[in-house]
């Protein structure tokens, strides 16, 4: 099979998508002839024109807002936001309107719409262009939450986001758009709410998203090394969350991590612990859940300080390794 | 170029000073330009080649007590505010000895005691600063004036519209600065208004608009001076519209397919500092030695900058909770 971009595998799933309905658009900034701030949409708007590849002016309120309220009315908005930290202006529209709209209207109408947006540290872009706020859309009842780690992952899932009738939160790792994996050419969809086992083990689960996915990989190879033999199960999308699969692997093998690049405090990572900690896996726990996150500071722009904001292979090398052995 | 009377403290030196002053911000972003086109300094960086005139100009009719706030294309304010070239370009090298201890980088150098309330990585996102900054000066009574810096871009964020009206409003001291260089990151303000001139917005807000040559100094000294003292004077905001031009790309990554190489060729013909010198040399002030020596000078600082952030220490990682909290 082919290989592509995880950037490009993002593309063909709009572009395919398009092609076959007119309802589905695409608006955003600089998604015209720049083709985006990383080049997703490049070539888009030759093909499709600028009625469907709609550039807009840097106004995230409005175009939110725009996006929300046409797709009440009948379209399907893909809107690209153009770094996932602006979604702090989007966010009236996203989560006061978006999210609640269908519920409070007593079931009718909804809000068939994707925002795309790029995520994450590790380009140097310092405190306003680095963030992973993907737990405070997945706290809001109404909206959908997708984080892909792989392009064969990206495609599947953006296509079933585009296919949902509700709001759905897409957020693309920037230092995974160039990554590369076996991506079919012809349509295919990931339901939203199953998750992947990246890989199977037996001694430890983690649980990781997004970038960590690729960190804990490259962990479970240094760790395989060691005699441990580590599960991966990237849940791919938060909400909703496949628990079934989590809490399967953790009764396998008795002992997990849960790692994410979002600040540890309040992220996704303590929803997901709870949810083993609750669920039947607790009886098989074998040591503590461990988390592992973002440390509490606003990501600098210092490289070295950057790097060492977030977690690191050896992190989490580290942190199996207590959780293995724990007695 | 136009000849208008400018402010007293506006001496035949200062205005000498500012030709230099034009050159330390172009050679220091062309150097960035250079280290990023090498890959030598992480991240991002939005130079303003080419609008030099704005951020001088503007800035050297300002007391020493004013306040700015600027943008992610903030070098040239920063250093018009009178920044210390060595320790911005520390902060672009990461290095502990710049002005964010490397934690900011290009889009965050901020000089607060200089009255620099911080460039900003957010479009749109200082404007409202501005507003906040300038109501202090008004409940506080200490006189000084908020410039406040913002693209063409961000006019179009719901920011721009609600703090040009609060400051309406509220009669604040703030001087809102619209520098128009015809594109935000690759959107012509052809596409993105339907009125000529973005000036004509503060007709909405019931406050003074003006349209000017944001590539002349003369004309920008004298419509800032003006406007500065409007608003100290307790009769509110103005909002001045400076027509300019970047001539790079809008970051460091940009294949400017959204213009065309006549167009950067007719802008390119404007070159503030090029007009600046002409009226300077016209004046009598300048002499072509005198212009050719302050060149030189500008670019050995910037030199001495680059061995200064290049012999300056990273941060150590014991720093990084650090500054989090009060
Ligand atoms: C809220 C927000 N939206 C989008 C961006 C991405 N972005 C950075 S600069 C820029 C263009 C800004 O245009 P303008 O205000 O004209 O300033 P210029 O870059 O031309 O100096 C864009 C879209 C951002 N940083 N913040
Ligand atoms: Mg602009």
């Amino acid at each position: 099979m082919r290989e592509i971009t995880y950037l490009e595998a993002v593309r063909e799933a709009m572009s395919q998508e398009m092609r076959k309905n007119q309802d589905v658009y695409l608006l955003g900034e600089d998604i015209g002839v720049y083709g985006g701030a990383f080049g997703v949409t490049r070539g888009m708007i030759e093909e499709f024109g600028p009625e469907r590849v709609r550039n807009t002016p840097i106004s995230e309120a409005a175009i939110a807002g725009a996006a929300v309220g046409s797709a009440l009315t009948g379209m399907r908005p893909i809107l690209e936001l153009q770094f996932s930290d602006f979604i702090t202006i989007a966010m009236d529209q996203l989560v006061n309107q978006a999210a609640k709209l269908r519920y409070m209207y007593g079931g009718k109408g909804k809000v068939p719409m994707v925002v795309r947006t790029p995520a994450g540290s590790g380009t140097g872009a310092a405190a306003q262009h680095s963030q992973s706020l993907e737990a405070w859309m997945a706290h809001i009842p109404g909206l959908k939450v997708v984080q892909p780690s792989t392009a064969y992952d990206a495609k599947g899932l953006l296509k079933a986001a585009i296919d949902d009738d509700n709001p759905v939160i897409f957020y693309e790792h920037k230092l995974l758009y160039k990554m590369k994996s076996h991506v079919p050419e012809e349509p295919y969809s990931i339901p939203l709410g199953k998750a992947d086992m990246k890989r199977e083990g037996k001694d430890v689960t983690i649980v990781a998203t997004a970038m960590m996915v690729h960190k804990a990989l490259e962990a479970a190879k240094e760790l395989e090394k060691e005699g441990i033999d580590v599960e991966i199960v990237d849940p791919r999308t938060l909400v909703p969350l496949d628990e079934e699969t989590i809490v399967e692997s953790v009764k396998k093998t008795g002992r997990v991590v849960v790692v994410h690049e979002a600040v540890k405090r309040g992220g996704y990572g303590g929803e997901i612990a709870s949810i083993i900690a609750e669920s039947e896996a607790f009886d098989y726990l074998d040591a503590p859940i461990k988390r592992l996150g973002g440390l509490p500071v606003p990501i600098p722009y210092n490289p070295n300080l950057e790097k060492a904001a977030v977690p690191q292979v050896p992190d989490i090398i580290k942190a199996v390794k207590e959780t293995v052995q724990f007695k | 170029m136009s000849n208008h009377a400018l402010p007293a403290f506006i001496t035949d030196e200062k205005l000498v000073e500012l030709y230099k002053q034009m050159w330390l911000i172009r050679y220091f972003d062309e150097k960035v330009d250079q280290f990023f086109a090498k890959g030598m300094i992480h991240g991002t960086t939005h130079l303003c080649v080419g609008q030099e005139a704005t951020a001088a100009g503007s800035i050297a009719v300002l007391q020493e007590k004013d306040k700015i706030t600027s943008t992610h294309r903030g070098h040239g304010h920063c250093i018009a505010k009178g920044a210390s070239v060595d320790k911005m370009m520390a902060e672009l090298f990461g290095k502990v000895t710049g002005y964010c201890k490397g934690k900011g980088g290009s889009m965050h150098i901020a000089d607060v005691e200089k009255g620099n309330l911080g460039a900003n990585g957010i479009v749109g996102g200082g404007i409202p600063l501005a507003v906040g900054a300038a109501l202090t000066s008004r409940m506080k009574n200490e006189g000084y004036v908020v410039l406040c810096f913002f693209g063409d871009g961000a006019a179009n964020e719901g920011s721009f519209h609600e703090s040009l009206n609060l400051a309406s409003i509220w009669d604040l001291p703030v001087v809102f600065i619209c520098e128009n260089n015809q594109y935000g990151m690759s959107g012509s303000v052809k596409d993105m208004f339907n009125i000529e001139h973005i000036a004509d917005r503060a007709q909405a807000y019931g406050i003074p608009g003006k349209v000017i040559d944001g590539n002349d100094m003369l004309e920008v000294m004298n419509a800032v001076y003006e406007a500065v003292e409007y608003a100290r004077s307790g009769k509110g905001p103005v909002l001045i519209e400076a027509k300019t031009y970047r001539w790079k790309g809008h970051s460091k990554s940009d294949a400017k397919k959204y213009r065309t190489r006549e167009e950067e060729q007719e802008w390119r013909k404007k070159d503030p500092i090029k007009r600046f010198k002409e009226y300077l040399m016209e004046k009598g002030v300048l002499t072509e030695e005198k212009a050719e020596q302050l060149r030189e000078e500008a670019f050995r600082e910037i030199e001495d900058a680059v061995a200064f952030a290049e012999k300056s220490p990273e941060p150590s990682l014991d720093t990084l909770l650090e500054d989090v909290y009060a």
